[in-house]
């Protein structure tokens, strides 16, 4: 049996017996009980499984429990403060940039990741940036938006 | 938010509150199936405390039916949308309904619940009138309180006037406020799934956490058509905690954890008999005119085609293709089903409760009040949730482990194997255009793959013969409901023809449609159109990338113009901008209606530009998201939606209407950048350079 992995998860220290090798998703969803972050594609194709690993954004269904080791973990429940929504979170409220929802938390990280690296960033970067995460509803247009009303809170966007 | 309603007490406060019962619940009303129950009691309960719970049998796919259901109820009785408790998708709570599809929402259910709320309205205020020894008309009534007008002291709660228990009085059929007085519908309202979906906390059925819960993984035959023959288990049954469920050619491999079920599934060795069908994604369509021809049927004629044909200026002839296509719903079929005492609960991402409620009875040979279904917060559907074979799928294990929880969740290679797509079809048309530009005077349409659904337009025509060859089994691969299944194949057809013929006869597209638009509700849309977009009269080609096509979706219409940029060296095509003025009659939740037309414009730049199911004999060749194309924020117009005035007309639904032009506007304006046709859907980069090909030199 391999030895216990620890991490910091959402801002608290965790120990896992997991193997080391099995996939963070699964780690978070069935050893955890953290359901936010969703399984689409277990390819690193969709996005729906992003978490953020030392503030990166990475595929969950990707990542082992052994890469993050000693790590800080962040999902979309470890985003909101003492019952305040993050501001991402709230510009994704408050433009219903969502539908069914299923892609909504890897939206919502992807986009912190990249916002806390470059809050002035164009659209064509937010883009780019965004890419990586598929959405079947169409929820793109109100996506973009939302992410792009973060950044000109946080005194940035061209 | 403060929430003290009586579906407290499930799950974590305010955001489990729907599709989460008071444990034992039972409905109040007991309903029949088939037909939506008279008593207004079966869909609004009144808690002790004056909060409002509605009970709706349809589900939220991310259309946004919670939020659109929660403003009628408040509307007529005077809440905020918040104010109302939705519980929807349950079988054993909910009053029957049809399918969360087709758009029939807003069509049927949406009056049908608006009325109940109407009465309720009337009863209360009648028990009120009552209780406050005042006549209704002097009373005053807002956010669950009603009072004397004169007297605002003189005043009572919905909570004190029905103390918890079903209102006994009814007034029958009571009329909806009159449009002029409401101020919740045309509003905009927050959505009500929208703090659960931000935070993670909305629970689709992949997300239910029960004790005991085992995962199952279902061997599949490696293609359609062959089924397991004979399987070694002996590794897989090593894996400590594994079990196995066989049942004829059924084998699932089943696990307390989600991926060991799935590495355990990979070391069953099955063998596969039976025949795969001979066909692929190249010769489907030839496949389906030689099955479908000796079946020629005419679902409608009208007029002399031949005298049409003779006075015929010019003829087009055009063969119009769509390929098969995933439904792809970012959430894989997930379903959790408990067999105990003799009942069979299935959790599931279903967008039709009441008909998966039949469906699991009947492969199980139990009656239908032995099923319980519990919708979840659904990760999509497009019309693949209408069937749940994964939901039957867990509850044929689970009936086999009473008491054990069994969870189906179907990877990405599942769900794309096992999905029932959008038929791939051929339309064939033959039609002429007159002298004077401004009369279509035949138009000769044979389909293959589809029905002729939505074929017709409120377009003049002098002779008209519609052909829908009926061939049971004509598919070698399942088909299903594809958002405005049938309307969009037949668009795109019909939309592209007519752009084709304008061309031939050098008239401009949008002045063609002005000609033969023969309804005045539709040619206002048109104008509002191209209105809104700007079109400077010209026949096609002009260079500009800009293309027209109108729609259809039962008395809802759309009018679309899109402009894309062509790469001739590499046949890609870009959407710059896409414009739908939509006419769906009353639109009462704007915003919402406006994300289903945002949402459905970009899904089908997917299906007009990426997405095809490629096979080959019964092999899906499409595994996941490398190979399957779903549009990326790359692939994004500028999208502008418009919505003329129409509250006189009931609401016709609009998750289907504004899919339906999307890709033959997209068709058309490929043809006015670059003088090429393109007549297979989805125009891949491959297509365009063969289409473009096929332009001749000036």
């Amino acid at each position: 049996m391999d030895a216990p992995v620890s991490f910091v998860l959402n801002g608290k220290s965790v120990t896992v017996q997991s193997p080391r090798d099995r996939m963070l998703v699964w780690v978070l969803r069935d050893e955890l009980g953290l359901t936010g972050t969703k399984v689409g594609c277990e390819a690193g194709l969709c996005g729906a499984c992003t978490v953020l690993v030392n503030f990166e954004a990475l595929p969950s269904c990707s990542t082992t429990l052994g890469d993050v080791a000693g790590k800080s973990v962040l999902t979309i429940e470890g985003l909101a403060r003492g019952g305040k929504l993050d501001p991402v979170q709230k510009a994704f409220q408050d433009h219903h940039a969502f539908q069914c929802g299923y892609c909504t938390s890897g939206m919502i990280l992807t986009a912190w990741a990249f916002l806390k690296k470059k809050p002035k960033a164009s659209r064509a970067e937010i883009v780019e940036a965004m890419e990586g995460n598929l959405c079947r509803c169409g929820a793109h247009v109100r996506i973009l938006e939302a992410v792009e009303s973060v950044g000109k809170a946080m005194g940035g966007a061209r | 938010m403060k929430r003290r309603s009586f579906l407290q007490g499930v799950g974590a406060g305010a955001l489990t509150l729907f599709f989460t019962g008071p444990a034992g619940a039972a409905p109040i009303v007991p309903t029949r199936p088939g037909a939506y129950p008279e008593d207004f009691n079966a869909f609004l309960k009144i808690s002790a405390d004056g909060r409002v719970g509605c009970f709706v049998g349809k589900t939220e796919i991310g259309q946004g039916a919670m939020t659109v259901l929660a403003m009628l109820v408040a509307e007529e009785l005077e809440l905020d949308p918040a104010q109302v408790d939705m519980l929807m998708g349950d079988t054993d709570l909910c009053p029957w309904d049809l399918p969360t599809g087709g758009s029939l929402t807003m069509w049927q259910t949406a009056p049908v619940l608006r009325g109940a709320a109407a009465e309720a309205r009337a009863v209360l205020l009648g028990m009120a009138s009552k209780a406050l020894g005042a006549p209704v008309a002097s009373l005053a009534l807002k956010d669950g309180a009603i009072w004397v007008k004169s007297a605002p002291k003189r005043r009572t709660t919905f909570g004190e006037l029905v103390k918890g228990q079903k209102m006994e009085r009814h007034l029958g059929k009571v009329k909806p406020k009159p449009l002029a007085e409401c101020t919740v519908i045309g509003r905009r309202v927050p959505r009500k799934d929208a703090l659960p979906k931000v935070t993670g906390a909305a629970k689709y059925a992949g997300d239910l956490r029960f004790p005991g819960t085992l995962h199952a993984c279902v061997l599949r035959p490696p293609a359609h058509g062959l089924v397991l023959a004979t399987a070694d288990t002996a590794a897989a049954e090593r894996v400590p905690g594994v079990r196995i469920v066989r049942d004829g050619a059924f084998l699932a491999v089943l696990h307390p954890q989600p991926d060991t079920a799935r590495k355990a599934l990979a070391l069953v060795k099955g063998t596969f008999e039976g025949t795969e069908p001979d066909v692929d994604d190249g010769r489907i369509y030839q496949y389906l005119l030689d099955k479908a021809a000796p079946g020629q049927r005419v679902v409608s004629s009208r007029g002399d085609l031949a005298a049409g044909e003779k006075r015929a200026a010019t003829v087009v002839e055009g063969e119009y293709r769509n390929a098969y296509e995933s439904h792809a719903t970012l959430e894989p079929h997930t379903s959790v089903a408990k067999w105990e005492e003799g009942r069979m609960t299935v959790w599931s991402c279903t967008q039709s409760p009441f008909v998966l409620r039949d469906e699991v009875a009947t492969a199980l040979k139990l009656g239908q009040d032995k099923v319980r279904i519990i919708a979840q917060f659904v990760g999509g559907g497009f019309g693949g949730k209408l069937v749940g074979p994964g939901a039957v799928e867990a509850a044929r294990i689970a009936q086999k482990i009473p008491g054990v929880p069994i969870q189906v969740a179907w990877n990405r290679e599942e769900d794309l194997f096992l999905d029932g797509y959008r038929p791939a079809a051929v339309v064939k048309i033959r039609s002429g255009l007159d002298a004077a530009r401004g009369g279509i005077t035949f138009w000769d349409s044979i389909v293959a793959g589809v029905s002729q659904g939505e074929a017709e337009f409120p377009y003049e025509m002098q002779a008209t013969r519609y052909q829908a060859p009926a061939v049971p089994g004509l598919h070698p691969l399942k088909i299903g409901a594809w958002r405005a299944p049938n309307a969009h194949t037949n668009a795109f057809a019909r939309e592209s023809q007519l752009d084709a013929l304008a061309a031939k006869a050098g008239v401009d597209p949008v002045t063609l449609r002005r000609r033969l638009i023969n309804d005045a509700r539709v040619l206002r849309l048109l104008d509002l159109a191209v209105e809104t977009f700007g079109w400077d009269p010209a026949p096609g080609p002009t260079g500009r990338g800009i293309g027209l096509a109108c729609g259809a979706w039962r008395q809802g219409f759309v009018v679309a113009l899109a402009e894309v940029r062509v790469d001739k060296s590499t046949g890609k095509v870009r959407a710059q901008r896409f414009l739908e003025a939509v006419d769906v009659g009353l639109v009462v939740n704007p915003d919402g209606a406006r994300q289903q037309v945002e949402g459905a414009i970009t899904m089908c730049i997917g299906q007009a530009l990426s997405e095809e199911i490629r096979f080959k004999g019964g092999r899906i060749l499409d595994k996941n998201f490398d190979t399957y194309l779903l549009p990326r924020f790359s692939a994004i117009p500028r999208i502008q939606v418009v919505f003329p005035d129409n509250p006189g007309m009931p609401t016709q639904g609009i998750g289907e209407p504004p899919v339906v032009p999307v890709a033959a506007a997209l068709a058309n304006a490929v043809f006015d950048a670059t003088g090429a046709r393109v007549t297979q859907v989805p125009f891949t980069p491959e297509r365009v350079l063969e289409a473009l090909k096929r332009v001749p030199a000036k």
